[in-house]
């Protein structure tokens, strides 16, 4: 299987100055290895560090000592070292990241919101719309909402909107912050369905998953991440 | 990776005696938007002015690269030749819509003003395009003829930027856009300028000391403090996992609603 993710001796320390300085451990000496067509789901207790994991992935918290390796566009690109124009560029092409909290640009409706991850990426408007169109039926968004914000969107709607941009364009590696948190039985359904089809096609993904039914229907074997703090 | 657009060394500023800025790097590529934050008299604007051609820094160079161009140092041209950059290639909207209109004439005349500088003469087309950016701001065409003393600040404000944006600059400055506006009209800019930045594929760099302005904009932030660069890095690095004490400081400082 070829690798698309390495993480190799990672730590990861907060240090709170403004309140005496004080350092907070996350995790120390991580190794982690993800393979195209894997999904991997994270276990371990709360504030074990598994949202700040996908974070440190993902770019926006500067990871500590160690090294973070994505594969993007054939080359390797060392998260941990890459500067922002680089690590925006792996964000547009390669690597999404999806929580259940979708962040409201007020007048800017549902429809364009899931559109614009494809548009950014070059994709003729009309053909992002029309997979956006796709996602928000699937994830039951009634019709007349499309034109919305969705500022004024229940929470469970927002939550489908945002999982809707998420998987709008197919990213190669995929990061899911509780995806199915909170959802009804058969959104949660579509949900994991998404993302089983899109490991079907090739893509990796790391999930946290509160629920261990949902993180056994999709997930191909499981990471543990052991608290270093409860640990020390 | 793409040649930046604007690169500056090593930027340092006294207003007499007084530090404003100093030792500043940084570049930018195009398509990006960069974001100052700071508090007041940190020296965004000083940086802002320096990087936009209209102050000359006491020590440390700025170069630009014009369309199609390679990197050319600002204080390598001439006076004529960066009136015509900031004229085309560049735009800034001032904090204030009257520092960055003309009061006195109208509407039409301010947007077609830029045209005409860079050498439009034929009026039907310096109208059409004045009545297509006045769409595209959301104003209504039919106040093409009204004096901008007529409007409410943040349609003075849509018409500053519609008057900056005819000519299609290649980079933005902005200074603090929707300062002193209302929620609901800064919303309606945000949402404009944002979507400006998109379609028209503009490089910008914004001053503001609103971060949530800075979030939606922004793809990258730079964290201004006492005239330094006390850290930058991505919007949501910067705003999620600070590292500088002074920018733990300022985002534990945004109030919740």
């Amino acid at each position: 299987m070829t690798p698309v993710l390495k993480i190799t001796n990672a730590s990861k320390t907060f240090c709170l100055h403004l309140q005496g300085k004080t350092e907070i451990e996350v995790f120390d000496g991580l190794d982690f290895t993800l393979h195209e067509g894997e999904a991997v789901g994270l276990s371990g207790p709360s504030g074990a560090g598994k949202s700040s994991l996908l974070k440190l992935i993902y770019g926006t918290y500067p990871v500590g000592a160690g090294t973070v390796e994505i594969r993007h566009d054939q080359c390797w690109v060392d998260i941990a070292q890459a500067d922002p124009s680089e690590i925006i560029a792996v964000r547009r092409r390669t690597l999404g990241y999806v929580t259940q909290f979708l962040r409201v640009i007020p007048r800017v409706p549902c429809l364009e919101i899931v559109a614009e991850p494809l548009i950014e990426r070059g994709v003729d408007r009309d053909a992002a719309k029309a997979r956006a169109r796709d996602l928000l039926v699937r994830l039951n968004i009634p019709e007349k909402l499309w034109s919305l914000s969705p500022l004024t969107f229940s929470g469970g709607e927002q939550q489908r909107v945002n999982i809707a941009r998420g998987f709008s364009a197919l990213y190669p590696v995929l990061l899911l912050d509780e995806p199915t948190a909170s959802l009804d039985p058969e959104n949660r359904q579509v949900v994991l369905d998404l993302i089983s089809e899109s490991v079907a096609a090739g893509c990796a993904m790391i999930g946290i998953f509160h629920d261990a039914r949902d993180r056994a229907a999709v997930a191909t074997r499981q990471f543990d991440i052991k608290s270093t703090r409860s640990a020390a | 990776m793409s040649e930046p657009i604007l690169r500056c060394r090593e930027i340092t500023h006294y207003y007499g005696r007084q530090m404003a800025c100093q030792n500043i790097s940084l570049d930018l590529h195009p398509g990006e938007v960069l974001g100052i934050v700071g508090e007041s008299g940190s020296g965004k604007t000083t940086l802002l002015k320096i990087l936009a051609g209209q102050l000359k820094p006491t020590d440390g160079i700025v170069a630009f690269a014009k369309e199609g161009g390679s990197l050319t140092l600002l204080h390598e041209m001439s006076e004529p030749e960066i009136r015509l950059l900031a004229r085309t290639e560049w735009a800034f909207v001032h904090q204030n819509p009257r520092d960055g209109l003309r009061m006195s004439v109208s509407a039409g005349a301010n947007i077609g003003e830029r045209l005409m500088a860079i050498g439009d003469r034929h009026y039907g087309n310096i109208r059409a395009a004045a009545v297509h950016w006045l769409k595209q701001v959301e104003i209504d065409a039919e106040r093409i003829d009204d004096l901008p003393r007529t409007f409410s600040g943040g349609m003075q404000q849509r018409l500053q930027i519609a008057r900056n944006l005819v000519t299609s600059p290649r980079l933005v400055f902005m200074d603090e856009p929707t300062g002193g506006l209302d929620v609901s009209v800064q919303a309606r800019l945000l949402d404009l300028i944002r979507g400006l930045v998109r379609t028209l594929g503009l490089s910008a760099v914004v001053v503001t000391h609103d971060l949530a302005v800075a979030r939606l904009l922004s793809s990258r932030l730079i964290v201004m403090q006492g005239g330094k660069v006390v850290e930058s890095g991505l919007t949501d690095q910067v705003l999620e996992d600070p590292q500088a004490p002074y920018s733990q400081l300022l985002v534990s400082s945004i109030l919740q609603v």
